[in-house]
């Protein structure tokens, strides 16, 4: 067997760092809510973050790896929300037999289906746009879809939808996760994903060297809404009430904020920062008034400091993969000196 | 292998291209040359279905490509290298030339050794980000990136364009190999002196019609041309 066939790839190592991140986080808090230690404030946040989480790798796919803004996504994120809700409040009342464990996989799976088809959907309409026109019908889909969810009856319309069932879980969350990260990690390492990168690179040589750009987009489109879907369900499964004005545009800036804080293009950025974004309000409870003013500052610096090229390269040389990989090429060329 | 017939192509209101009709034979270096705006790269995305003509047909082998989608033109083997040396800038010099055999996939090994041995600078930066190339060296891997399909046709859009003398030279060299190896060529360029000298044939452009045509040869003994792109007396 030859080495290189050995040897991991870079990307591959990269993946395995992030799931061993998310396993991380999962025991840490699972041990602490085993020995009492996790606060009740705590354990409210641990399903919005593993939303949250899916919500920014799923939206980075758009905007990291195709290169289109998308600012839409807590709209599709909302079609997820109310399928899901729905269906299971339906199968809870009807069926009352179906155990939790069938309900919100179905419930799951009927959302990221919906979510998908109207990310198809809107894709289809914006093919021929890009950029900054792309993202504004994507953001006047959002707001449509909203005004059409409050003046609706069997969504509850503006008083909201009430007794979905709670079947949401921090497990279910984390799986959800690792669902989310296993499918996009290995669409951008393959062929595929190469495929999808060169369209943002470069539209007319992608197109030029014999990829389908219109394939490509409908693809990245409606698996980003797929997940945002089930972001939505896993969402709506959490609280006792859902209302539509929860998904307007600024939940879908908020979602962009995540992505761009993280680092556009990088998956484990948008897992850190989506966390990240949902514990910062509640980390800075303790200030009151001044909460909502210092989180903008602290986004404001964030940005600043993770876009600065200095910075990045200082963090570059104290990455894990690359500490390691340094530290033996060193010690080879130590040896090699010797 | 290549033929153009009566091609109409507007620009909303304007009429870029008017009545143009040309060949291009098996084996054959042919050069399409004309001034700024005489309308040869928009023959071109017609020709790569970016653009279509709004009357005329274009045939490659044989077969009508006028309503042929740009991405399904590569496996029927027609390779285009686009103007402005259009890489992938975001990845390496190597993953830009995979991605040349995306619609191929296979051999792939080889077929990017023998794009090394072509183009010796561009195995010394294999795994150097494209955007970080020079100028030369981005056209150098575009054209690379192109025969990693083994076109049988091989269109050039300027690629001679915003480079040195010394690297004009280089790259038309380039172009004598691959057409040596049985690629047929169709040649865009500004810089007509070059363009003549290496083409068989040549057409010469002026707003969108086709006004002289010829050997590369007898083009270039021309006194029209000469006065209108070579500046000489």
């Amino acid at each position: 067997m030859k080495k290189s066939q050995k040897k991991l790839r870079k990307s591959t190592v990269n993946n395995l760092i992030n799931y061993a991140i998310v396993a991380a986080f999962y025991l840490v808090v699972t041990v602490m809510i085993q020995t009492g230690s996790a606060t009740r404030h705590m354990k409210s946040m641990l399903v919005p973050i593993c939303v949250a989480v899916i919500l920014a790798v799923s939206l980075n796919l758009v905007i990291g790896f195709l290169g289109e803004l998308s600012l839409g996504h807590a709209a599709f994120m909302s079609i997820g929300a109310y399928t899901g809700g729905l269906l299971s409040k339906f199968i809870a009342n009807q069926f009352p037999q179906i155990p939790v464990a069938v309900r919100f996989p179905v419930s799951l799976l009927a959302g990221g289906i919906l979510g998908a088809v109207f990310g198809a959907l809107v894709c289809l309409v914006v093919l021929r746009l890009k950029g900054d026109y792309l993202a504004i019908v994507t953001l006047a889909f959002g707001e449509i879809l909203r005004s059409i969810v409050i003046n609706l009856e069997f969504t509850g319309g503006a008083a909201g939808l009430k007794g979905v069932p709670q079947d949401a879980s921090f497990t279910y969350g984390i799986i959800l996760v690792f669902i989310t990260l296993f499918v996009i990690q290995n669409l951008v390492k393959s062929k595929h994903g190469r495929a999808i990168q060169a369209l943002r690179d470069n539209t007319i040589a992608a197109t030029s060297v014999g990829v389908n750009a219109t394939r490509y987009k409908l693809i990245v489109f409606s698996l980003s809404a797929f997940f945002a879907g089930v972001a939505g369900v896993l969402y709506s499964h959490n609280y006792s009430i859902l209302t539509a004005g929860t998904f307007d545009y600024n939940y879908s800036i908020e979602i962009l904020v995540m992505v761009v804080l993280g680092g556009i293009g990088s998956i484990r950025g948008s897992v850190i920062a989506g966390a990240l974004i949902v514990m910062l309000p509640e980390m800075l409870r303790s200030l009151q008034d001044y909460r909502m003013l210092i989180y903008a500052i602290v986004l404001i610096v964030m940005m600043i400091f993770t876009s600065n090229d200095t910075i990045k390269m200082y963090m570059a040389k104290y990455n894990p993969v690359n500490f390691v990989k340094n530290s033996m090429t060193a010690k080879k060329s130590q040896k090699e000196e010797n | 292998m290549l033929k153009v017939e009566n091609i109409n192509v507007y620009y909303g209101q304007i009429h870029a291209i008017k009545d143009v009709s040309f060949e291009v034979h098996e084996g054959e270096i042919v050069s399409l040359i004309g001034a700024n705006g005489a309308g040869k790269s928009t023959i071109l995305k017609t020709i790569s279905g970016l653009l279509r003509s709004k009357t005329g047909h274009i045939t490659f082998k044989g077969e009508d490509i006028s309503k042929t989608e740009a991405y399904k033109l590569v496996p029927k083997g027609l390779a285009h290298v686009p103007e402005g040396r259009r890489i992938f800038l975001q990845m390496t010099v190597k993953e830009n030339l995979e991605m040349g055999a995306y619609t191929k996939g296979e051999n792939m090994a080889e077929d990017i050794e023998s794009v090394y041995n072509h183009f010796p600078r561009l195995r010394e930066r294999q795994n150097q980000i494209a955007g970080t190339l020079s100028g030369g060296e981005q056209q150098m891997l575009a054209m690379g990136r192109a025969m990693m399909s083994h076109p049988d046709l091989l269109i050039l859009d300027e690629p001679s364009m915003g480079l040195a003398p010394i690297l004009v030279q280089g790259i038309f060299d380039i172009i004598k190999e691959f057409h040596k190896m049985g690629t047929t060529i169709l040649l865009v360029e500004q810089n007509a002196e070059m363009a003549l000298s290496i083409a068989d044939r040549a057409y010469v452009l002026e707003s969108g019609r086709v006004v002289l045509t010829g050997t590369g040869e007898e083009l270039k003994a021309s006194d029209q041309i000469k006065k209108a792109y070579l500046g000489g007396n």
